[in-house]
């Protein structure tokens, strides 16, 4: 089952291989990963996707683990059912004048865009859900991919849930910073996220 | 003493001495080289920080690892770039693994040089990323003094650790204002050590309906100095307590209540106590393998109660059903207040009972021939109470965890995550370091003392009158035990040629004292105890002992074997 973490990160040197290490060292495969800035200076947001092959569980101890890094301010996993998840892809089609007809349909069935045009290829920018991304990758297929590149997955809580509620930089008290673990889940109360079962 | 001024220029390597002081640390085990000159021109002018000179960066590791180890505060070591770094991975690896407050401080190649393969440049940062609690680059001289006091901070709270800090070396020569910070605030870290009423609460009501309730007890009681604390509450509840190999110390031998070690050597009775029992109270502990055996077969049936900081520790083996996370010390005095008083006097019965059936399990050979068994107790019995105990990794570390009294936390020094042999002279120098007072005995495998016997040097230079038992058995003992009980005889690489290991203290200019028979042993522990420098003691014990009980790895705390040897061969 594929797993979607997100993790707000301080924006230092080192702390991608802080938390790539944490993979590594288990054997986990990274299937994406997309790191960027935030609302908030100072803090950067990764994405990592990864495949829980074993006994359910293990993502859970990685979460934990993740914590443990002094860098990682919080770790949340985000299902679909919660979340809004996005990936961008750009792809390079081969594309003659005669078949730019019948593409652009196809990009219009995928509300994907067309970016660059040449007299061969066509690059096509498509932001989608992963299946649908999939999908349209497999339909421009027959014209010949010349390249391709995705993001990877990235994720947002829809609603009024946020996945960045943390105190401003250096204002925060310790008490506060107490309290912020404990609503994060970091330090939870009673049972859960604990038990393991 | 002297205190710099907030706002005083002065170069990195005055920044660096002078944050020192302020952590606390006034030793620091180290070893010269190009790039950490400047630092080392600057130590005669900081007087208050003592430098002591090691013959190898492992060896300086190990030592700051013993000293933080048995004065419970923070242990420092330096090294220079390069292989200087690279020498002190398995020192801040085995730091990692025991939890020990540490800070590693190695110099690297000047900035403009990073990344370019220059002369002794090691990417060690990358190193140790994996083994370190927390590691920095520091780029700039104004970073010097918040990076020190953030690093002594991370290393010291929460579930302690190893903090390494590597500076370039144009960063030592670089001037700028030093500036202490008022305190520290890390937003992505959390070391508060109070417990949760409702964790609390959970595992009280757990505790309270136990029938045959076990504690085990490791590291985290004496890192938290959560001794009295443990008592209390095993007095309270009537718990009997076991202790993991770290945890020896954490309640005396002796107690009515102590049961000893559990786990692949702990006794016939502890292993069958802790599969049997109905409720596991585990302190500061992190339910190893080494303890617990088969994981799936530890104690399927039992509720388990874990008290850790270290949020992910909680559930990562065993299944676990009150985790309390916070400070060992705290949650147990909150633990005790909210339990009911109750005493288990069939369940301990039944333990007595099987210690007593099994006594001749654990027995020491009383052969003519020198044993360790028989060599380490009477170690115990002739020193007094509060002599510290340090070990190297092997047959006679787990026969000392065994067969010697351990009365006060801080007592036994020993490494158990990473099974470091060699650690038992550097370590044991580092302790007498820091307790220079106490009488350190460091139980030596004649293996392990010829991997770091270099720092025989740094003892005489230092003065450091630590007594080395040598345990000379002229094996590689436990990997010899293995080869003989689970690969058939096959001894491949374990019979090792010695020294003559006398002479060779007598090279150092150490008093050497050889021991024969068990006639001669309390005599010279005695005569080692008169002498006023390091002694090394030789003694020649019986080759092909084997430490029993075992549980063979990958099997359950209850396969628990005993010799004899028909039964011991067990497939593996
Ligand atoms: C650095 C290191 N290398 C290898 C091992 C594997 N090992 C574990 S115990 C042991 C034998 C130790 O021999 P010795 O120090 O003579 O102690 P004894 O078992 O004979 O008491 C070995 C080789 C280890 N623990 N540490
Ligand atoms: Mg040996």
């Amino acid at each position: 089952m594929k797993h979607t973490m997100v993790a707000l990160v301080e924006d230092r040197p080192g702390v991608l291989n802080r938390v790539a290490s944490l993979f590594r060292r288990r054997g986990f495969n990274i299937d994406s990963l997309a790191v960027g800035t935030t609302e908030e200076a100072g803090i950067s947001r990764m994405t990592i996707v990864v495949e829980d092959e074993g006994a359910g569980g293990i993502v859970d101890q990685v979460q934990r683990q993740l914590y443990k890094l002094i860098d990682v301010v919080r770790v949340e996993q985000l299902t679909s059912a919660e979340a809004v998840m996005r990936e961008l892809a750009l792809v390079k089609v081969r594309c003659t004048t005669e078949q730019r007809h019948a593409l652009l349909d196809l990009v219009g069935i995928f509300r994907a865009h067309v970016v660059d045009v040449s007299p061969t290829t066509v690059v096509v920018e498509i932001v989608a859900a992963e299946e649908r991304l999939s999908a349209f990758i497999a339909n421009v297929e027959p014209y010949g991919v010349l390249e391709l590149v995705r993001t990877g997955r990235i994720a947002m809580l829809r609603g009024e849930r946020t996945t960045a509620q943390h105190p401003p930089v250096g204002e925060a008290e310790p008490d506060e910073v107490q309290r912020f673990h404990h609503e994060s889940g970091r330090r939870p109360e009673g049972d859960l996220p604990y038990v393991s079962d | 003493m002297s205190q710099a001024q907030n706002g005083q220029r002065m170069s990195g390597a005055d920044i660096v001495l002078e944050s020192l002081k302020r952590i606390g640390v006034n030793v620091v085990f180290g070893y010269p080289g190009g790039v950490v000159l400047p630092l080392y021109d600057r130590f005669p002018a900081h007087p208050e920080v003592r430098h002591i000179l090691v013959r190898h960066e492992q060896g300086g590791g190990h030592a700051a690892d013993g000293y933080a180890r048995a004065a419970g505060r923070l242990g420092c070591a330096l090294a220079t770039s390069g292989p200087g770094a690279t020498n002190l991975v398995t020192a801040i690896t085995n730091a990692m693994m025991d939890s020990v407050p540490t800070l590693f401080v190695t110099g690297n190649v000047a900035r403009n040089l990073l990344g370019k393969d220059g002369f002794q440049e090691a990417d060690i940062t990358g190193i140790t990323t994996p083994i370190v609690k927390h590691n920095y680059l520091v780029m700039r001289a104004e970073d010097l003094a918040y990076t020190f006091s953030e690093a002594a901070y991370i290393a010291t709270t929460g579930r302690p650790g190893p903090v390494h800090i590597d500076i370039p070396k144009d960063v030592f020569q670089e001037e700028t204002a030093f500036v202490w910070p008022e305190r520290v605030v890390i937003r992505g870290y959390d070391p508060s050590p109070q417990p949760g009423p409702a964790q609390i609460a959970r595992a009280a009501a757990i505790i309270d309906a136990a029938e045959r309730p076990i504690i085990i007890a490791g590291h985290g009681v004496i890192l938290s100095g959560a001794s009295a604390e443990l008592r209390a509450f095993a007095e309270k509840t009537g718990t009997p307590v076991l202790n993991t190999l770290l945890g020896l110390g954490s309640i005396p031998t002796d107690h009515a209540l102590a049961y000893g070690l559990l786990g692949m050597h702990g006794s016939y009775e502890a292993n069958h106590a802790a599969s049997t029992a109905d409720v596991v109270i585990g302190i500061g502990n992190r339910m190893d393998d080494r303890a617990l055996g088969r994981f799936a077969d530890f104690n399927p049936t039992a509720q388990v109660v874990h008290i850790d900081i270290d949020p992910a520790e909680h559930g990562k083996n065993i299944t676990t059903v009150a985790p309390i996370v916070g400070d060992a010390k705290l949650a147990l005095a909150a633990l005790t207040a909210a339990v009911a008083q109750r005493t288990h006097v069939p369940w301990i019965r039944w333990i007595d009972d099987l210690r007593a059936e099994h006594a001749h399990s654990m027995a020491i050979p009383s052969g003519p021939e020198l044993s360790v068994q028989q060599v380490v107790s009477r170690i115990s019995a002739v020193n007094a109470d509060d002599t510290v105990i340090v070990t190297g990794v092997g047959q006679h570390q787990m026969w000392a965890a065994q067969h010697m009294r351990f009365t006060h936390p801080h007592q036994l020094i020993t490494s158990g995550g990473l099974g470091t042999m060699g650690f038992e002279v550097p370590a044991a120098l580092g302790a007498q370091v820091a307790r220079p007072d106490a009488a350190v005995w460091s139980i030596c495998g004649d293996g392990g003392f010829q991997m770091t016997l270099q720092e025989l040097a740094t003892m005489v230079d230092e003065q450091l009158p630590v007594k080395m038992a040598i345990m000379n058995n002229g094996y590689l003992g436990m990997v010899r035990q293995w080869q003989e009980l689970f690969y058939k005889d096959n001894y491949v690489s374990v019979a090792m040629s010695q020294p003559d290991f006398v002479k060779l203290a007598e090279a150092y200019g150490i008093m050497g004292l050889r021991v024969t028979g068990p006639e001669q042993v309390d005599d010279a522990i005695r005569a080692a105890n008169a002498h006023p420098g390091p002694v090394i003691l030789d003694f020649q014990v019986q080759a092909e002992g084997n430490v029993w009980p075992m549980v063979p790895a990958g099997a359950a705390l209850r396969e628990t074997v005993e010799a004899p040897r028909e039964q011991q061969e067990v497939a593996r």
